[in-house]
């Protein structure tokens, strides 16, 4: 059934003849734990792309490509290592499949994280990155802007800017030289939410680091997934290697993580405009 | 940094181009909690315990509602020392509650800097008429409801987030079933209805009329939506799930239970993987004695939920 709605909307968004066979081909999955996961499947659908829930290692066979979440960290964190799904995405990552982490996903991506809870956290690592995890403080300092595209976005078309909500957002305070900036925030020295140690680095400085690219491996600290500009998303697909066909059929892997009573599946929510009040893109 | 740095405030003029406090960052924080399980806690040592069990985010109170209920008197904001401890005890998320109509307890809870405000009947209403104008804060809102026109009323106030409000303190989960049926009854009910006949429907529910008009667009609430009151086991967390809320908050289900460690963590298990009855049966093995509970069919029980409408 999704099959033939997302065969729809292929029709409908992709008339010329782009890249549709090869997105028919890949299943994009996403870290299902907690957090926003149904935003980020309902932007990876508009682009016509199967996108599936993943809770446990097995569900994570034959997919092209993985998002992690925004959400709260810790608890994927201990979610994942209560399914011994650690090892598993580190194997997926090690393979060269892509990953995108937003917010919590990017904590979660790291080599380093400072700011963390009394006994750190698992993280999967492999981005050579340092986070702060609350970097901008709390939901008092959570903001939206907008951000210069970075040149592979802005490839893709549409504005030059795109919108950026940071919700309790962590921030890359230092980057190895593998790594490739894609945006970063003007942040006047000594006016971080966050006071902890580790976060001297950027104190002189004027900019954070908010989105990074480094091989297989996406990172952003804002919510693309809030906003209606599915660019991020491209991005990430383009990422996805050509010719990725899936080794266990789509339907299968949905079937088996799901849907014992349909109906009560929640409905989406609505993507917010930056207005004071209920005002939908 | 003042105040521990538990107050984290930027200068004028920083972020210039940016803009805090729409209402998309307040939906934001709800969506980022969205299949997680938020927690009541009374002190930092039971903060530390949600957070290592996977709450989303804890909600700090000086008594949980069993006690509220035991003890009786007038339920107020609590100590706002203790909250700054909390605070400072962990990195999740950290919510308050503020006496319904009380707008001065909101604005304390905002200036310490917690990251949400449950305006909730389980503390005693300080207005009888009248709800917070939730417009005026930047700390998002999180409000109670029974049914659809009370949950968008909620909305039409600010609220940036809506739980059910079920029948805190009891541990019977008949309440919140019943809250969750009724809302999104309403909801499919609206529904199915001619866009005509919508106006009459807004009337009948006492909300306004393009607020139920983009409900029966979406076939949801536009907000966040959680269930509470009464949740005291990982299937009763589950069953919220399936029936249709985005997650779940547990009041005095897990600290008034025999082994809050391992129900906690259970809890936050049960609503990932809600919909895996095998998951769910193995979870639910040798949790211990359950918070004894209240039935709710007493007419001497209190009923918190209708201390607001």
């Amino acid at each position: 059934m999704t099959q033939m709605r997302s065969e729809e909307l292929f029709r409908h968004l992709c008339s010329d003849s782009c890249r549709c066979e090869r997105k028919a081909e890949m299943a994009v999955g996403v870290l299902a734990l907690q957090g926003s996961f149904k935003e980020h499947i309902v932007a990876l659908r508009k682009l016509g792309v199967d996108a599936v829930e993943v809770r446990k290692p097995e569900q994570l066979s034959g997919l092209s490509g993985l998002i992690i979440p925004g959400g709260e960290s810790t608890t994927m964190a201990k979610l994942a290592e209560q399914y011994k799904l650690i090892p598993a995405l580190k194997d997926f990552g090690i393979s060269g499949k892509p990953i995108w982490g937003t917010c919590a996903g990017l904590i979660f991506l790291a080599d380093k994280a400072v700011g963390q809870k009394i006994g750190g956290q698992a993280l999967l690592g492999g981005l050579d990155c340092t986070v702060h995890r609350n970097y901008f403080g709390s939901q008092l300092n959570s903001f939206e802007t907008e951000l210069p595209a970075p040149p592979a976005l802005a490839e893709i078309g549409g504005s030059e800017n795109f919108r950026a909500v940071f919700i309790r957002a962590p921030a890359i305070v230092d980057a190895g030289p593998n790594v490739e900036v894609l945006a970063a925030l003007d942040v006047p020295s000594g006016e971080s939410g966050a006071s902890s140690p580790g976060n001297e680095a950027e104190e002189k400085g004027q900019k954070v680091i908010v989105a990074v690219r480094q091989g297989n491996l996406l990172a952003t600290a804002f919510h693309p997934e809030l906003t209606g500009d599915t660019r991020w998303h491209s991005l990430f697909l383009k990422m996805v290697p050509k010719g990725g066909k899936a080794d266990v059929p789509v339907k299968a892997v949905e079937e088996s993580a799901s849907l014992i009573r349909p109906f009560t599946d929640p409905k989406d929510l609505p993507v917010f405009r930056d207005a004071s009040f209920l005002v939908f893109e | 940094m003042a105040n521990n740095g538990v107050v984290a405030v930027y200068g004028n003029g920083v972020l210039a181009d940016s803009k805090k406090s729409t209402y998309a960052v307040k939906v934001g924080l709800a969506q980022m909690l969205r299949g997680g399980v938020i927690m009541d806690v009374i002190d930092a040592e039971q903060a530390r315990i949600a957070e290592e069990a996977g709450a989303a985010a804890v909600m700090a109170l000086e008594r949980v509602p069993a006690d509220i209920r035991a003890q009786g008197g007038v339920a107020r904001m609590s100590d706002p020392q203790m909250i700054k401890d909390i605070k400072n005890a962990v990195t999740i998320p950290v919510m308050a509650k503020a006496r319904i109509g009380h707008f001065v307890e909101a604005q304390i809870l905002e200036a310490i800097g917690v990251d949400f405000i449950d305006e909730s009947e389980v503390l005693t209403p300080a207005d009888d008429q009248h709800h917070i104008n939730k417009h005026n804060f930047h700390i998002p809102f999180v409000c109670g409801c029974r049914n659809l026109g009370e949950a968008l009323r909620r909305v039409a106030e600010g609220s940036a987030m809506i739980r059910t409000k079920g029948e805190a303190g009891t541990g019977d989960v008949v309440e919140a079933v019943r809250h969750v049926r009724t809302v999104l009854g309403d909801i499919r009910r609206l529904q199915a209805l001619d866009d005509d006949e919508v106006f009459t429907f807004a009337k009948q529910i006492a909300a306004p009329y393009e607020l139920v008009r983009q409900t029966k667009q979406l076939g949801r609430l536009p907000v966040v939506n959680f269930a509470a009151g009464g949740v005291a086991t990982p299937a009763d967390a589950a069953l919220m799930m399936q029936l249709g809320c985005d997650g779940v908050f547990v009041g005095s289900g897990i600290f008034k239970s025999g082994d809050p460690v391992r129900r906690a963590r259970a809890i936050v298990q049960a609503v990932t993987h809600y919909n895996d009855p095998h998951v769910l049966a193995e979870i639910s093995c040798g949790l211990g004695e359950a918070m004894v509970g209240i039935n709710i069919s007493d007419k001497k029980v209190e009923r918190f939920a209708e201390r607001s409408d």
